[in-house]
């Protein structure tokens, strides 16, 4: 069974395994490089609890071979947070409890990460809709939709939303 | 309620931000598949495609041949230890792997032992079992007739497919109140099987070490303990002892109670981990996870409400039918095998009650799991929900109106249900008048009114449940014979910073934060210096776990008393250090002052310095207590929910355009976390109300075991819930609290199917089965001749 | 789950691409592979090989040219919806790539992956057979054009031969007042069609239909095409007009044919559902979907119209 020599580089940092044909991305990112940030949730391409960025799109990533992402740029979850603290996603996300179990929350972060980058500004139905490939049980995605509008708000410059005390 | 306690303490009443967030947001949790030990081996399961059949032969050779397949290991290996079969939590039996019969679809029937996941799975596909297919029992009520063959052979004494019948109240005097009642609706109704469908599945890894003697299991459970002294029990006799068993429960991506059973998997890892000596990893997948764990609900019920010609409500009668699949592996409270269904009444006052339930046996996989609520209270509300609109549309009344007219008034608690419960305190009006006006009701009715006019199907549904949980007083509760206590150990350092450790277990209720409010609250050590710990057996005090909303009725009570008795003695060290008599002190959180003279004082950090540095005389040194709960009742929360549903008169669809929830849950700790709490719960309520559903066809096939048509809700389906809240104390809990993570998830559904039964009511509709899918309404419009 | 033990080739241009599909046994060729991945992990599909396309380049395009959009094989969903030209022109492509799976999978999935695939379930075969496309595969004897009606065989059965890939598809310009819609009704974001209906209309400058097109998703063992739907469109007016005008429209109907405007799209719509041959299954009984072939062939005919421009 042919392997294949392949080199991504993940979250700035690069990587090279040798690998067989039908290794998921997914097990090249948890199994073989040790972060376990990346989740898997399903065998169905539903749940995008595997979320990554490839060459900054997201994408399912126990739905694409390692060898595919060979000379990719990959982004994870552990790669959002830097020297200055966390994203203002991740930031929105702790300040709206958009998470609860944290399982499907590096997908979310990925996906909402890259929809920020292409849309400043999101509506409420343009975050839903981008944020449904990825099932999340525990939330009911109102607090996640909310992280994602703290996040667009911080990022453009405006006042956090206030820190609501009550419900 | 204002908090009582500061900002910088965050006490109870504070949305504190969570303390759990920044390692699950940075990818730093600690799930199970993220472990690994040296030498780790896979374990990967070869399953049943039949649902009904004897195994005839399995041939592992040509999985042994595959490079870095180790071991296949099949029901008769596990028959030279006795460890084939296992009790389930309802103290029936169940198997690990089969010796001879395979009894529902995707049963285990031989695990594979790999050096790696990926080797594993070769070796599951390079199995090859022969099988005799029989003719499998799937629908119960056809597995109680006569001519039915007896599915669980195994079982000395059983000659049907009977497992229990339960029964509560008076059946008398109930069919006398049916008799003489002007008014009696019926309605037969099934609440189907579902899956929690954590987004995580369940897996283990199981480390023996021969050497010692010593077992650690890594396992995705909500109940460390409860399984620590299972494994003691059904594996003593090949040499597990308690005191060399850890189980370590590590961060779990959703339970929703599918982690409380145990399941062949964990059992197979770890016969696999003693035999070989290795540890040994397992991780189910979506299929196996919707295919064989234990599935929630599947009740049949007929219903019956007897009622005064005004729609008032006398009797309510409710016959069941429960399908737990091939065994009962239910995890209910032992004396409870219908769980808490006797709830039933729920927020209405009336004469008398009789509820039964009858359990069988089918050939699917075994269950009954108490799934985001109090052991049946999911299938008791929706019951009674249901009928209570059948009878406002019978006597013509508005559903709101007619719920307030028979509500249980609040000065009536404590309330004495007909069916036994002692209800602790509720405002059910102030919950429903709330509802009412934050959804405006009065104008979507009217609203309602002229779209009807038009043809525009629009329904607005509402429900006043009440809900059961906290188990439990150990008179009545008891798993296997262990009481339902839960319990808690806090130790405050010398530096004023404090540990704490509680026999439960968070799968993302924020347990981290929460009850280091609890402790903030009691002591006025601010929260964020109170680190909480759960899930190791080796280091936590014994409890039963978190499900059924018993968290904080029970071991955040624990908390609360243990952290009480640290306030005692640190009265006891602030008379000494302000050297004057206990009697003299006030306490505001965090502080002990004299009485009247406010500046004379010493903070809860000096007592806690003072316990190692500077005792009084006679005084035990250090600061730490433990409690072990035994709650004197349990809580019973309650709420309104009103929702309003559009029809698409041309395909069938509902859509939810508005739902608005008010909870009562009691005394809230933390705000934010509640609401999050019924976000999810709602959100886990509307699935089951439209979308999902595990059904079998005739020869017992899983018609939805993966994602693909298991239909877990989108944020595109899921409606921007709105949310309200009465707070209305528990008398009996310390912090007047009652739990609450399971109230949504029982109180959607039938606020979402009485939504769209209203929406079809003046066309003679009275009820609509769950889930409400788009071709079940559309027949129902071609039926009645409005469809597009 | 895990995929079967494979061999993965990536060729680096198209001839090296079909040459490997020349000398390789049991070989697949995968573009995105949100459809193959999937196969491939429950162990549906076992190809001793597989021909990845994905880093060929030059096949990545969108461009209208030649009185045609050429769609390569290349070309994300998620590329066809941030298209400019396809959401000016071309709306019934936004429409059917905005419903296939869910945003993540479309950034990978491909239009030319969607329709190769031979899937009835997928949606993109409705829409080009309502867009009367042609379809280039390209193999070792070089290009050949395969009209949508000739493509699609039966379940996961395709004209291509298993040496060609499908390189291109050619979709014809529209004319100046034509209008086309695409309207799926799945279970949930993420799901096959229930039913799925594409219309595609094209109208002289009276509003009288020249041509029709309609495409039906997941209704039969193949893709199918409406003909007789389509038939019943072509030579009515449909425009709803007001006034005077309207008035004039509506006599003429009358003395054309005898049918006013919803009593056509009615017919059509039923048209279509006869087309229909759906099997019963978790989506709906077979006549719940051949119903929904004709409620949303006739939501699809308004909304084209509509977009036509009336």
């Amino acid at each position: 069974m042919a392997r294949h020599n392949v080199t991504v580089t993940v979250n700035g940092e690069a990587h090279s395994r040798e690998v067989d044909s039908r290794l998921l991305l997914v097990h090249l990112i948890r199994d073989e490089l040790a972060l376990t940030g990346t989740h898997i949730g399903c065998d169905t391409t539903h749940c995008g609890a595997c979320t990554v960025l490839v060459d900054g799109v997201p994408t399912k990533s126990c739905t694409v071979l390692a060898v595919q992402a060979d000379g990719a740029d990959i982004g994870t979850v552990e790669g959002l947070a830097d020297a200055n603290g966390m994203s203002a996603l991740q930031e929105g996300f702790m300040q709206e409890h958009g998470l609860q179990c944290g399982f499907c929350t590096p997908g979310m972060l990925m996906t909402g990460t890259a929809l920020l980058a292409a849309n400043a500004n999101p509506s409420e139905a343009e975050i839903r809709e981008a944020i449904s490939g990825n099932l999340c049980r525990c939330t009911g995605y109102v607090n996640i939709v909310k992280a994602v509008e703290y996040a667009a708000a911080k990022m453009a410059g405006a006042d956090a939303p206030a820190d609501g005390e009550d419900n | 309620m204002a908090p009582r306690t500061s900002a910088k303490i965050c006490g109870m009443g504070h949305s504190m931000k969570r303390k759990e967030d920044p390692r699950f947001l940075q990818g730093k949790g600690n799930y199970i598949d993220d472990f690994t030990l040296p030498g780790m081996l896979w374990l990967d399961i070869v399953r049943s495609p039949i649902a009904y059949g004897k195994i005839v032969n399995i041939d592992t050779s040509k999985a042994l041949e595959i490079d870095g397949v180790l071991a296949v290991l099949t029901g008769k290996d596990l028959e030279a230890y006795n460890l084939h079969w296992m009790p389930t939590l309802m103290s029936d039996t169940q198997m690990v792997l089969p010796t001879d019969t395979v009894m529902y679809q995707s049963q285990e029937v031989a695990g594979v032992i790999a050096t790696s996941r990926y080797a594993a799975a070769d070796g599951v596909a390079a199995v090859e079992v022969e099988y005799e297919p029989m003719k499998p029992v799937i629908d119960p009520f056809q597995a109680l007739e006569d001519d039915a063959p007896v599915l669980r052979t195994d079982k000395e004494g059983q000659e049907d497919n009977r497992i229990w019948h339960w029964e509560a109240g008076d059946k008398e005097a109930t069919d006398k109140i049916f008799d003489e009642a002007d008014v009696v609706v019926r309605e037969k109704m099934h609440v189907p099987r579902i899956h929690v469908a954590s987004i995580e599945t369940c897996g283990c890894l199981a480390d023996f070490n021969p050497v010692e003697g010593h077992l650690t299991v890594y396992m995705t459970t909500q109940a460390p303990h409860a399984i620590r002294t299972v494994l003691a029990l059904v594996a003593g006799h090949v040499g597990l002892s308690e005191e060399k068993i850890r189980v370590v429960s590590p961060d779990i991506g959703g339970g929703f109670g599918g982690k409380v059973p145990v399941y062949p998997g964990y059992v197979i890892a770890i016969a696999a981990s003693v035999v070989l000596g290795k540890p040994v990893k397992w991780i189910e997948d979506r299929m196996e996870n919707l295919q064989a764990d234990s599935f929630a609900r599947d009740y049949h019920m007929d219903a019956e409400v007897a009622a005064d010609s005004s729609g008032r409500i006398r009797a309510l009668r409710i016959k069941t039918l429960a399908d737990h699949g091939y065994s009962d592996a239910q995890a209910a409270p032992s004396k409870f095998p219908a769980g808490l269904f006797s709830i039933c009444t729920g927020s209405y006052d009336m004469e008398n009650a009789y509820a039964e339930v009858d359990a069988v046996y089918t050939n699917k996989p075994p269950g009954g799991v108490a799934y985001r609520c109090s052991f049946r209270v999911t299938e008791a509300v929706h019951c009674l929900e249901r009928i209570v609109d059948t009878l406002a549309h019978k006597v013509g009344k508005d559903p709101a109106t007619l719920r307030e007219e028979n509500f249980i008034g609040k000065e009536a608690f404590p309330y004495q249900s007909p069916l036994g419960w002692e209800y602790d305190s509720g405002d059910y009006q102030a919950a429903m008048d709330k509802a009412k006006e934050m959804i405006g009701y009065d104008d979507l009715r009217r609203e309602q009114a002229e779209k009807r006019a038009r043809g525009e199907l629009m329904g607005i549904g509402v429900c006043s449940f009440t809900e059961v949980l906290g188990a439990g007083p150990s008179k009545d509760f008891d798993i296997l014979g262990i009481k339902m206590f839960d319990s808690a150990e806090v130790r405050v350092h010398p530096t004023g910073k404090a540990i704490a450790r509680f026999g439960t277990k968070s799968q993302g209720q924020g347990h981290e934060t929460t009850y280091a409010q609890i402790i903030a609250e009691e002591l006025g050590l601010p929260a964020a210096h109170v680190q909480v710990e759960e899930g190791d057996t080796d280091t936590a005090p014994y409890g039963l776990g978190t499900y059924a909303s018993r968290s904080t009725p029970t071991a955040g009570a624990a908390g609360a008393m243990a952290a009480r008795k640290i306030r005692d003695k640190a009265a006891k060290i602030a008379a000494h250090l302000l050297e004057v008599s206990e009697d003299d002190l006030d306490w505001e959180p965090g502080t002990f002052s004299v009485k009247g003279a406010p500046d004379k004082s010493v903070s809860i950090q000096e007592c806690a310095f003072a316990a190692y540095t500077n005792l009084p005389e006679g005084l035990e040194p250090g600061m730490e207590a433990t409690n072990y709960y035994d709650p004197p009742n349990l809580t019973f929360p309650f709420g309104t929910y009103i929702c309003v549903v559009d029809i698409d008169r041309g395909t069938g669809e509902v859509s939810v355009r508005r739902f608005v929830a008010v909870d009562d849950c009691g005394n809230i700790i933390n705000p934010m976390i509640v609401q999050g709490q019924i976000h999810g719960g709602l959100t886990q309520g509307l699935g089951p109300a439209l979308y999902e559903e595990i059904p079998y066809d005739e020869d017992g096939n899983n018609l939805a075991g993966s994602f693909m048509d298991y239909l877990v809700p989108t944020a595109v389906e899921t409606p921007a819930w709105e949310t309200g809240h009465t707070v209305t104390p528990s008398p009996h809990h310390p912090l007047g609290a009652k739990g609450v993570g399971e109230s949504a998830t029982v109180g959607a559904p039938p606020a979402i199917a009485n939504a769209v039964v209203d929406a079809l009511a003046h066309l003679g509709v009275t009820h609509m089965e769950i889930p409400i899918r788009p071709d079940r309404v559309w027949e129902v419009l071609r039926e009645k001749g409005v469809a597009g | 789950m895990i995929p079967p033990q494979f061999d993965y080739h990536a060729p680096g241009s198209l001839e090296e691409a079909l040459a490997l599909l020349g000398e390789l046994d049991d070989a697949k060729v995968m573009s995105g592979g949100q459809s193959l991945l999937p196969m491939l992990k429950l162990r549906l599909a076992t190809p001793a090989n597989i021909v990845d396309i994905g880093r060929i380049p030059g096949l990545d395009s969108i461009t209208e040219s030649g009185g045609s959009l050429r769609i390569g094989a290349l070309v994300t969903e998620t590329a066809l919806e941030e298209n400019a030209t396809v959401a000016e022109r071309y709306p019934i492509l936004l429409d059917t790539a905005k419903v296939i799976a869910d945003p993540l999978v479309r950034n990978r999935a491909t239009i030319c992956g969607n329709v190769a695939h031979g899937d009835p379930a997928n949606d993109h075969p409705a829409t080009m057979l309502a867009l009367r496309a042609q379809m280039v595969a390209t193999g070792p004897k070089g290009e050949r054009t395969i009209g949508v009606d000739d493509f699609f065989h039966g379940l996961f059965m395709t004209s291509l031969d298993p040496g060609e890939i499908l390189t291109e598809i050619r979709i014809p310009a529209p004319g100046e007042r034509s209008g086309g819609a695409y309207l799926k009704l799945e279970r949930k974001v993420g799901d096959y069609a229930v039913a799925g209906v594409a219309v595609q209309l094209e109208l002289d400058k009276n509003g009288k239909v020249t041509r029709a097109g309609i495409g039906l998703t997941n209704l039969g063992f193949a893709p199918i095409r409406a003909s007789a739907a389509e038939k019943a469109l072509t030579g009515a007016t449909l425009l709803e007009q007001r006034g005077f005008k309207g008035a004039i429209a509506r006599v003429r109907g009358i003395f054309s044919g005898g049918l006013d405007a919803d009593e056509v799209i009615a017919a059509a719509a039923q048209a279509a559902a006869d087309a229909t041959d759906p099997v019963a299954d978790r989506r709906g009984s077979v006549e719940y979907k051949r119903n929904m072939a004709r409620v949303l062939t006739a939501r699809a005919i308004r909304q084209a119209l509509s977009r036509a421009g009336g």
